[in-house]
């Protein structure tokens, strides 16, 4: 394991030209019996195109919270947070569900796959909300599928697939609109060593090859090893951000 | 993303067949429900103004205060000329004079000794005359169990239940018993020329059905008669029309007068609290289709909250994926829309169908009407009616809509990432 120049947080990070995603003063609280509890308190994060990025921390640190925002799932309390030049706190329903819609896979660790679609159906479901013509989108799915390697069970139906292969398709599904950005919540966290080597080293490949921008919320140490950098939370503050030398051996 | 959306509707049953079901159950229900009372209401109807009040019916004011005695005495007179001037006024319509009575039939022996008696009520009508039409409009001859109709005078029909239970045959001597309008004693010999059966048990106790010729010189009411009925073409009552007619020919008639012999008019409704009664049967039905309907509103209401929070996680994810709430919102409406209009055009049609059926063969409701004086059918059928078509349909198709329209709302209430928190759970 790397331990790189310090990014550390605390300070406002420099608003940077071309960083994919910027937060500034970002405080979260959710109102919880009477009070508000600070979900996340004044996170200042840059992002850049390309990055292989965790937020790691121990459950209940704010990563899921930190996730959601920057895929415009929700808002912030205080402070922003820019992605791909927008300010989701002025985003309207539809804006944000452009944003993600255009730009922006989610994994999850669940894999929440349509039970009633089958494979293929399941990875062509975003690129029917572009409203992307019949022959691309037949090219996409079928080099989405491709990637994960699960070609042959594109007639299946999830209920039929290992919990890997479900990650595997949710991956495709996430990946086959070639999005800016890719997040993946706790996604090996239902997953044995194999298949989680195997979906973290497809992830990897994708990365370099579409320079997508892979931003996992994590405490597995399987996927940590992955890392390129790694932005560590606890009680909603970074309180280490470093780059990491990955180590992709099994 | 039409056929998307509908291969996903399709092929999860929770969201299709459960609720087109719970639809179709409902619509055909309350089609059904409407087309029976439609189907009673109607026959009660109708047999009441063959039977009983016309669609129109003339008698004097005094007869009609006390109509239920049957007060001879208040007959209308120079019936004829009364009746020729109807005929000339109302040509639409077709008019008749009847005479009701109360008695005792007589079954003598050969020794001309009481065999057997009962209470009889009777009915008179143009029986013989060559342009008769109440033979066609009582269908006596489909009423008809034994024997022949009258084809002279002193003939009679009586109901066959009566005949058997006074032990007389077709051919024998029924000698009938009553008063005369003037209230004298009146005797008279029939000849019992068949028997029939109405199928209402009101009228298949003990009637007497004789000539008015006949009984116009039993009763000494020459040239006078009781009632005279006008019925519209095919039997198809208009209460509008009826009503106006009542108002015109009272005007010209009885306008105001009290004289017990003033000719008056009434319409079906206005006779044996019919109208009170259709009236109070209409607005059960009303009253039923409604509370039916804001449950089944219910149902689907709590149906598509299921379906809603079940679905909270699909949902979380199309909407993670790119969808927004307002297309979710939308499609799910667009669904419930489908759900609805399949669940109504199918309860529709199997509503329609079954309600078909009961119109043309219908239950044996007989066993309810024992001692029933009520004038109705045995045999309780269907009618479906225009409003048939869309009663059931409408409201279904509303139901289902609003049920996930409500329910849906909830989508914009929850914050988008609080979707998937339940979709984790
Ligand atoms: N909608 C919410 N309402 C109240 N508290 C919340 C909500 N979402 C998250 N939290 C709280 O915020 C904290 C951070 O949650 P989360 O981001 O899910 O943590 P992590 O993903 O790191 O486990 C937790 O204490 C959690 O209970
Ligand atoms: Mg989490």
């Amino acid at each position: 394991m790397g331990n790189q120049a310090d990014r550390s947080a605390g300070e406002a990070a420099p608003a940077k030209n071309g960083a994919l995603i910027t937060t500034s003063g970002l405080v979260k609280q959710f109102p919880t019996g009477g009070y508000l509890f600070t979900a996340l308190n004044g996170i200042n994060l840059l992002i850049d195109r390309g990055e292989f990025t965790g937020l790691v921390g121990p459950s209940g640190s704010g990563k899921t919270t930190l996730l959601n925002i920057i895929g415009a799932l929700d808002y912030p309390s205080s402070g922003s947070a820019v992605v791909l030049g927008s300010d989701t706190k002025h985003l309207n329903h539809k804006q944000s569900a452009r944003l993600r819609n255009h730009h922006i896979g989610f994994i999850f660790q669940t894999y929440n796959l349509l039970p009633v679609y089958t494979v293929y159906e399941n990875v062509e479901f975003p690129l029917l909300l572009l409203g992307m013509e019949a022959d691309r989108r037949r090219r996409a799915v079928t080099q989405a599928l491709e990637w994960v390697g699960l070609t042959d069970r594109a007639q299946q139906r999830p209920a039929q697939l290992s919990g890997g292969e479900s990650q595997r398709v949710a991956v495709a599904r996430a990946m086959v609109k070639k999005p800016e950005i890719v997040l993946a919540d706790e996604p090996t966290a239902n997953l044995d060593a194999e298949n989680s080597h195997n979906i973290l080293r497809m992830m990897v490949e994708l990365n370099t090859e579409l320079e997508t921008t892979f931003i996992f919320a994590t405490h597995d140490e399987k996927v940590i090893r992955y890392l390129r950098r790694r932005i560590t939370l606890r009680d909603g503050r970074v309180v280490e951000d470093r780059e990491m030398e990955p180590d992709y051996t099994t | 993303m039409i056929r998307f959306l509908l291969k996903g509707l399709i092929r999860d049953r929770h969201r299709s067949l459960f609720p087109v079901m719970v639809v179709t159950v409902g619509v055909t229900v309350a089609i059904l429900m409407q087309t029976f009372m439609h189907g009673v209401m109607d026959d009660m109807v109708r047999s009441n103004a063959k039977l009983d009040t016309g669609h129109l019916k003339v008698t004097t004011l005094g007869y009609r205060e006390i109509a239920r005695q049957m007060p001879n005495d208040l007959s209308i007179s120079g019936i004829d000329r009364f009746l020729r001037g109807l005929e000339t006024d109302y040509p639409r319509l077709e008019w008749t004079t009847r005479i009701k009575f109360g008695g005792i039939l007589d079954i003598p022996d050969e020794a001309g000794e009481t065999r057997s008696q009962g209470p009889a009520i009777g009915l008179a009508i143009d029986l013989l005359s060559e342009k008769t039409r109440e033979i066609k409009r009582l269908q006596l001859a489909e009423a008809l169990v034994r024997g022949r109709l009258p084809a002279d005078a002193g003939e009679v029909l009586i109901s066959d239940e009566f005949a058997h239970r006074l032990g007389a045959e077709i051919g024998e001597t029924a000698t009938l018993i009553t008063s005369t309008a003037q209230g004298g004693m009146a005797v008279h010999n029939f000849v019992i020329a068949g028997t029939v059966r109405f199928g209402m048990a009101a009228l298949d106790r003990n009637t007497v059905i004789a000539d008015i010729t006949d009984m116009q010189y039993v009763l000494d009411m020459e040239g006078s008669a009781s009632e005279v009925l006008g019925f519209f073409p095919n039997l198809v009552y208009d209460d509008r029309q009826a009503e106006e007619i009542v108002r015109e020919f009272n005007d010209r008639h009885s306008g105001g007068g009290e004289d017990d012999f003033l000719p008056v008019m009434q319409t079906l409704r206005m006779q044996n609290n019919l109208g009170e009664y259709l009236d109070l049967a209409a607005f059960r039905v009303a009253i039923i289709l409604v509370t039916f309907f804001a449950v089944m509103s219910i149902v689907l209401w709590n149906a598509g909250l299921m379906a809603g929070i079940r679905r909270y996680g699909e949902i979380g994810v199309r909407l993670a994926i790119g969808e927004s709430k307002h297309q979710v919102y939308w499609r799910l409406l667009a669904e419930s829309f489908l759900v609805g209009l399949t669940g109504s055009a199918i309860g529709t049609a199997l509503g329609l169908a079954v309600s078909y059926y009961m119109q043309e063969v219908g239950i044996d409701i007989s066993g309810m009407l024992q001692g029933s004086s009520i004038l109705m059918g045995n045999i309780m059928r269907a009618h479906i009616t225009p409003a048939s078509y869309y009663l059931g349909f409408i409201p279904g198709l509303a139901a289902t809509f609003f049920g996930s329209a409500v329910s849906g709302i909830g989508i914009f209430r929850r914050q988008t990432a609080q979707l998937f928190k339940e979709l984790e759970a």
